[in-house]
């Protein structure tokens, strides 16, 4: 074998290899989706399945000691075709005790159609400390053209709430379904 | 197939260069001819994405809108950025790389060279695409280079065109930097050990697995944005259980990287010319080697400092602050060892050790902004301010963009065998450095008091200073039509160059002739010679 086949044998193989190290770097990108989604579990931050999941346990002592201001923000991913607002801005809550707020939703997109609140709440630490045991965003919603209702999110605060937080906003995206938020 | 390229290439051993335009640089595998249009090609990107920055401080010189609409503006900033960051300092680095490092290690070229040339002719068409959005209905992308979703996915039609315009890049860039690594893990001259290697060639290797690590997942990132788009997935929509905010985390686990890309070979290169030029070996030439590994590898966990304000535990804060202030450490290592060559040497001050000192003090400046950025607390503040960019461009301009011009000046001679005219240079030089400090000091004092970034429009409060940036914008830009002017007289013509051209300087480029033959190292260089070239340490 002479030397430059030799040569370029070692050039081919050593950037097969690297060439393989970019191709798995690249799925290494898509494998931070999964991962992103297990850190966000393990650590409870922006964990979406406590957010879009009903609360099986229910308040046992109320903290009367304390309140917690509770506010609402409704958004809508692009103007014009909803009307989408909470009734109250905020609520003064005592941890242990159920409340119930509600949202107005108007269809105005000119045909019936589905759509899906998707909530979040903030600072992200009271996460694990807000419970939902029914809310309008676990289920798509139906409304007919023109159509206007109240929604109901009825919640309660754990009292195990670190004693910090002071104020917790809770803050619902109304995407039409099933068409996501990037088609126009 | 290697086979015949040999005998090929043994054909054109002691001619010079092919007859023909398409055959001598569009067929060409010539590492230097390569080396030339990756530069060229930088360069030309460098004046189109620098009209486009005018166009900003144009609009920015008083308060109100004077020239051009706001998405017009945003328009601007986004194509300048991906102009300046893909398009002009990558492959102003991989031409120089493409030239320098054959020449340094003692090869007769690189290692894949039709690949190399492959790398470089994708760029033209990645950049055509990607300025063609200008002209499609919807405008070119307008949400920052970033393209943070959803901003980016309600863009209209340029959206998959600047896409593909990146994946593009990102090919080129990857199959480039496999080149470096191969050349420079293979080709060596035997003699040339890994710690003989100049450091220009070492930073030049940890910046290629930088880019092999990083490019393919920025790939990645855009092409989940693509079947976000148009095939509805929804990595990034909350609507289907999403999260923006991972599109963030993807993209800076990229992004952090790549401004050790950027900034990584410009260490390399003021490594070699302020020895030269101080007239004493480089301090601490291993101690270096070490900074750079330690920056490349601390590079992949402060990504999360861009975001501090997404909403983040505060664990994650202190651990990306206290990650990101560690790369002060070997930063401060190296400028310390600068610091150092230059102590009692006998300094002269040829125009390539003027840009070169000259970066040691305005990077050094942008690397403090770095660290004020870095405190959390504080970051929240200045967080989408003029203070950010204030930052980055002291980084980039001084920093990067001053190490590539102290590189051509360098090595200039060696590549046309003439000298240029100094005294263009020298005004080049300063006329640069007086307005890059006009134009971006003023922008920390902009973001300080609270200045938002790409907003077209601002509060009559910031109006001295906008327009004293914009005096300085204009000036630099003028500034730089110098450069491409002393490069043409000197590829022209000039005063014959030494074969080594700067009295104190060592290497093995310096043991060949000036200009450097169209093939050279065709035999290895010998023990003297390497002895005689290599970094003294």
């Amino acid at each position: 074998m002479n030397p430059s086949r030799n040569e370029s044998t070692a050039h081919r193989n050593l950037a097969l290899k690297l060439g393989m190290v970019a191709l798995g770097a690249f799925g290494f990108g898509f494998a931070l989706v999964p991962l992103y989604d297990v850190l966000c579990a393990v650590t409870g931050y922006g964990d979406r399945s406590q957010l879009t999941r009903a609360a099986e346990e229910r308040p046992t002592s109320v903290d009367t000691s304390r309140l917690v201001t509770v506010e609402f923000i409704a958004n809508l991913p692009t103007v014009g075709s909803w009307d989408f607002k909470p009734e109250v801005r905020s609520m003064q809550v005592q941890p242990g005790r159920l409340y119930e707020a509600k949202f107005l939703a108007g269809n105005r997109t000119g045909h019936s159609t589905w759509a899906q609140a998707v909530p979040d709440v903030s600072p992200s630490k009271a996460t694990a400390y807000f419970r939902k045991t029914d809310c309008f965003c676990f289920t798509p919603q139906h409304f007919d053209i023109n159509e206007s209702r109240d929604m109901s999110v009825r919640f309660f605060v754990d009292p195990q709430l670190p004693k910090q937080v002071e104020r917790i906003t809770l803050a619902y995206t109304f995407y039409d379904t099933p068409a996501p938020v990037a088609r126009r | 197939m290697a086979h015949a390229a040999h005998a090929d290439h043994a054909d054109h051993e002691h001619h010079g260069p092919p007859k023909g335009f398409i055959q001598r640089w569009v067929m060409t595998t010539n590492h230097k001819d390569i080396g030339t249009l990756y530069m060229v090609f930088a360069g030309l990107m460098f004046f189109i994405g620098g009209a486009m920055a005018l166009v900003i401080r144009a609009e920015l010189f008083q308060p109100g809108l004077q020239f051009v609409d706001p998405q017009f503006f945003n328009s601007m900033t986004t194509a300048h950025a991906l102009m300046m960051v893909f398009g002009a300092v990558m492959p102003a680095w991989v031409g120089v790389a493409n030239w320098m490092i054959p020449l340094q290690i003692g090869a007769p070229d690189m290692a894949l060279p039709r690949m190399n040339n492959f790398s470089f002719w994708i760029l033209p068409f990645a950049f055509l695409l990607l300025i063609s959005t200008l002209f499609v209905p919807g405008g070119s992308p307008a949400g920052g280079w970033t393209l943070y979703p959803p901003l980016t996915l309600q863009g209209g039609d340029a959206l998959p065109m600047a896409i593909f315009a990146v994946h593009m890049m990102g090919i080129s860039s990857i199959m480039g930097a496999i080149n470096v690594i191969v050349t420079l893990m293979n080709m060596r001259a035997p003699g040339v050990t890994l710690l003989r290697m100049p450091l220009f060639c070492w930073t030049w290797l940890i910046t290629a697995y930088l880019l092999i690590l990083v490019m393919p997942v920025l790939a990645g990132a855009v092409t989940m944005l693509l079947t976000d788009h148009f095939f509805g997935t929804t990595f990034f929509s909350a609507a289907g259980g999403g999260d923006p905010v991972l599109y963030q985390h993807i993209f800076w686990f990229f992004g952090h990287p790549e401004v050790y890309i950027l900034i990584l070979p410009a260490f390399g290169v003021v490594s070699e010319i302020i020895p030269t030029f101080s007239r004493k070996p480089l301090f601490g030439y291993e101690s270096m080697v070490y900074a750079t590994a330690s920056i490349g590898f601390l590079s992949f966990i402060v990504w999360a400092h861009h975001m501090f304000t997404v909403g983040m535990p505060l664990a994650g804060q202190l651990f990306f602050m206290l990650t990101t202030m560690m790369i002060a450490v070997p930063t401060g290592v190296k400028v310390f060892n600068w610091s150092a060559t230059m102590w009692k040497g006998s300094i002269s001050f040829e125009p390539p050790m003027l840009f070169a000192i000259c970066f040691l003090f305005l990077f050094t400046i942008g690397g403090f902004s770095g660290l004020m950025l870095a405190i959390t607390p504080a970051d929240f503040q200045y967080h989408d301010t003029y203070f950010v960019v204030a930052h980055f461009h002291y980084v980039l301009v001084p920093g990067a963009i001053f190490a590539i011009m102290a590189g051509v000046y360098y090595w200039l001679p060696k590549w046309t065998g003439h000298m240029y005219n100094m005294t263009l240079a020298k005004w080049h030089f300063w006329m640069s450095t007086i307005f890059v400090n006009v134009l971006f000091f003023p922008q920390h004092f902009l973001g300080l008091a609270g200045m938002p970034r790409r907003i077209p429009d601002y509060s009559t409060q910031f109006a001295e200073w906008n327009m004293v940036s914009s005096i300085g914008a204009f000036g630099f830009g003028v500034s730089q039509l110098m450069f491409p002017i002393a490069i043409w007289q000197c590829v022209k013509g000039g005063a014959r160059a030494a074969d080594k051209v700067w009295e104190g300087a060592h290497g093995l480029e310096w043991e060949l002739p000036s200009p450097a033959p169209y093939h050279t190292w065709e035999s290895p260089p010998s023990m003297a010679q390497i002895e005689h070239g290599a970094p003294a340490h």
